[in-house]
């Protein structure tokens, strides 16, 4: 039997057919997922890399809510200009409690991976508000309704971490348990604040060292 | 038996859809035409969330993918399986559920994006109620399709249909696998993946999304409408088959390309690069199968519109699946990765290669569904140089803007020293964003003028009744 007349087969046969599309494109995939999905080192937090705290979650689901993700980047690669201009390049340890992944494939705005204590919480509160009052020619849009939204309105906190511990991470009860007493009293601003205040701190020199230190 | 033979082909349905996927065009492209405004003016939002660039931009690319493209690739899939089966559509019932059922996710989802549901995953960001409506609506869609294969009454199953089948069994399978997650209330959920992985799992799923829907369903497109308008067979049938096979092993791989010099594996990124140069081979053959098809029937350019859009769609597909390899190389994605190069690029192949080739279909397919010619010939001549002006402004406008991006981004002065702050940058986009929104306005006016076009080619009209033709005994199932 010839490939020719083989193929008739395939040509002339629905399951046949439906059964090959479905293998022959599932080759790639299994190829490349199982073993990125099996690696262990991807999914080991660096030295300071912790869960997100309540209020940081928060921040960050508003930063989601808001699509921030597709203008700003979470993801400076190893390059001359990008760790001179936004600091240490993103390693894969400091991302394994972010679920997605926010690291953008877009820059629209600058890479937001190591923002965290570069502007004080004032400079963060005026620029989301008025970001022309800050940086004149920015074309990033205002964000006044964050001010008017209490951050307990943002979902229910307490089922988040108990579904994020379901996942796999390491919350205790108590953390659990203090959730909606950690975001009494702050409003949507102050917590994406305090997220955009806590990105990149999950990276140490330690983890540097440990790779052996050529930068 | 006889009655059975005497059964008509179910075009009511494929005119619906028509008329949905030109809505969608219509509303979709003005979500595009609005966020490019915004970043010329970004006080256009009035302070109201709605109308943020951030909660806007996933409305114009689901209603432009799911809205738009899929409507198009049901009807023109509906269209064709029936002719090329020689029966009417698989459980019509069904059929029509899935147009409905479609619309009103792409209805309902695009008004939980303004309000906020949003998985943030790129072209999945549709929150986890409406992945699980979609899966079941797409293998309903599948059930149908295939149904209507599995009763056909000619022997071979023709290759337009293969490309349409993989569409279907790809997108379900990338579909299902990037949306696990856990729900933590009915807006809100957990992906199943984390970091790295997450973004492996994403951009499998990104890329293919474009691969199986954006390229292999509407080459589906090309292979039944092409021969169709140029009235010619296809060139190669052979060429065909290989090229689709190669097509549906290659492009699955090719994923990682979206993430160089990210936090991934090294092989992962390698392995991405490699398989995106292959993957010109299988992509350019059927450009060659295309444009050697059309290549004795050039006289009919002048006279037939759609041949005129299907054919500078060809011209575009060429173009953007050897861009698309070439920024797959590191050495260049290195420039053009986080800038407008990518928007720019993608455009080329959503306006210049899948809605011109769909434009073309349609000014092809309305008339015959209507029993009469197309209103005005001459408004389908304006809307191709309208559409054809529109892609090559908004191409080159993002060319340049990202090649400019991405060169002053890295560009390090004689000291060490970073030449170029972001913020400068930055602001020295807005003649570019500014040629870009004229030119997605002269796009969108095209469009409209294609709408009012086939509105009133179809005005008052019904379905033309069309009848299974007799089966040739050499190609009948039972040969």
């Amino acid at each position: 039997m010839n490939g020719l007349t083989f193929h008739r087969k395939i040509e002339e046969n629905t399951g046949l057919l439906i059964f090959g599309i479905l293998f022959v494109s599932a080759i790639g995939g299994l190829v490349q997922l199982l073993p990125v999905l099996t690696q262990e080192s991807l999914e080991t937090a660096s030295a300071n890399t912790r869960p997100y705290s309540a209020v940081e979650l928060t921040g960050r689901d508003i930063y989601m809510r808001e699509n921030c993700v597709v203008c700003h980047s979470q993801q400076i690669r190893p390059l001359v200009a990008e760790v001179e201009r936004y600091g240490p390049y993103s390693r894969a340890g400091e991302f394994v409690y972010d679920r997605p992944f926010l690291w953008g494939s877009k820059r629209t705005g600058p890479d937001l991976h190591r923002i965290g204590g570069k502007y004080s919480d004032d400079w963060h509160r005026l620029h989301l508000l008025d970001p022309r009052a800050v940086v004149p020619n920015s074309i990033m849009p205002a964000y006044p309704w964050l001010e008017e939204r209490q951050a307990s309105e943002t979902g229910n906190i307490t089922n988040k971490l108990t579904v994020l511990r379901r996942l796999g991470h390491p919350y205790t009860d108590e953390q659990i348990a203090n959730a909606e007493a950690d975001l009494e009293g702050l409003t949507e601003m102050d917590a994406l604040i305090v997220y955009l205040q806590m990105l990149g701190t999950g990276f140490s020199e330690e983890d540097a060292a440990m790779e052996g230190g050529s930068h | 038996m006889e009655a059975a033979e005497n059964k008509i082909y179910q075009d009511k349905i494929v005119i619906r859809l028509i008329q949905f996927s030109v809505v969608w065009a219509v509303l979709a492209i003005s979500a595009g035409v609005y966020i490019a405004a915004e970043l010329v003016w970004p006080t256009l939002d009035f302070g109201q969330y709605w109308l943020s660039y951030g909660r806007l931009r996933p409305v114009h690319t689901n209603g432009v993918i799911f809205g738009f493209g899929v409507s198009a690739l049901m009807a023109t899939g509906f269209y064709s399986v029936q002719r090329t089966s020689h029966v009417p559509l698989f459980a019509p019932r069904l059929a029509w559920f899935v147009c409905y059922a479609w619309q009103l996710i792409v209805l309902l989802g695009a008004l939980s994006l303004l309000a906020g549901w949003n998985t943030t995953k790129e072209y999945a960001e549709l929150e986890w109620p409406f992945d699980i409506a979609i899966a079941i609506v797409w293998i309903c869609f599948g059930v149908v399709f295939f149904g209507t294969i599995a009763q056909r009454k000619i022997k071979p199953i023709y290759i337009s249909n293969w490309f349409y089948g993989a569409l279907i069994i790809v997108i379900a399978m990338l579909h299902v696998v990037n949306s696990l997650a856990l729900p933590v209330s009915i807006d809100k959920s957990y992906s199943a993946y984390a970091g790295a992985q997450d973004a492996v799992v994403q951009w499998w799923y990104g890329h293919n999304a474009v691969g199986f829907l954006l390229t292999g369903g509407f080459l589906g497109m090309v292979y039944y409408f092409l021969p169709k308008i140029a009235n010619r067979p296809i060139w190669s049938y052979r060429l065909s088959v290989v090229a689709f096979w190669a097509f549906v092993y290659a492009y699955i791989w090719a994923g990682p390309h979206h993430l160089h010099y990210n936090a991934i594996p090294e092989w992962v990124q390698s392995l991405g690069v490699i398989m995106s140069v292959i993957l010109l081979a299988p992509s350019w053959a059927t450009l060659v199968n295309g444009v050697m098809t059309v290549s004795t029937a050039w006289e009919k350019l002048r006279t037939d519109p759609a041949l005129k859009f299907i054919v500078l769609s060809l011209a575009f597909y060429g173009l953007a699946t050897f861009e698309g390899p070439m920024m797959a190389i590191r050495s260049v994605n290195v420039v053009s990765h986080f800038t407008d190069w990518t928007v720019g690029h993608v455009h080329s192949g959503a306006l210049g290669w899948n809605a011109m080739i769909t434009y073309g279909t349609f000014y092809f397919l309305v008339p015959r569904l209507a029993g009469r010619e197309l209103y005005s010939t001459r408004l389908a001549n304006i809307h191709f140089w309208l559409a054809f002006a529109g892609t090559m402004l908004y191409i080159i406008a993002m060319w340049a803007a990202g090649v400019s991006q991405g060169l002053l981004w890295l560009s390090i002065d004689g000291l060490g020293e970073l030449s170029f702050d972001f913020k400068d940058i930055m602001a020295s986009m807005t003649p570019y964003y500014l040629l870009r929104l004229i030119a997605g306005l002269v796009f969108l006016l095209g469009t409209v003028l294609m709408a009012y076009n086939l509105f009133m080619t179809l005005k008052g009209q019904r379905a033309v009744k069309v009848a299974p033709p007799a089966v040739d005994p050499a190609y009948g199932v039972n040969a």
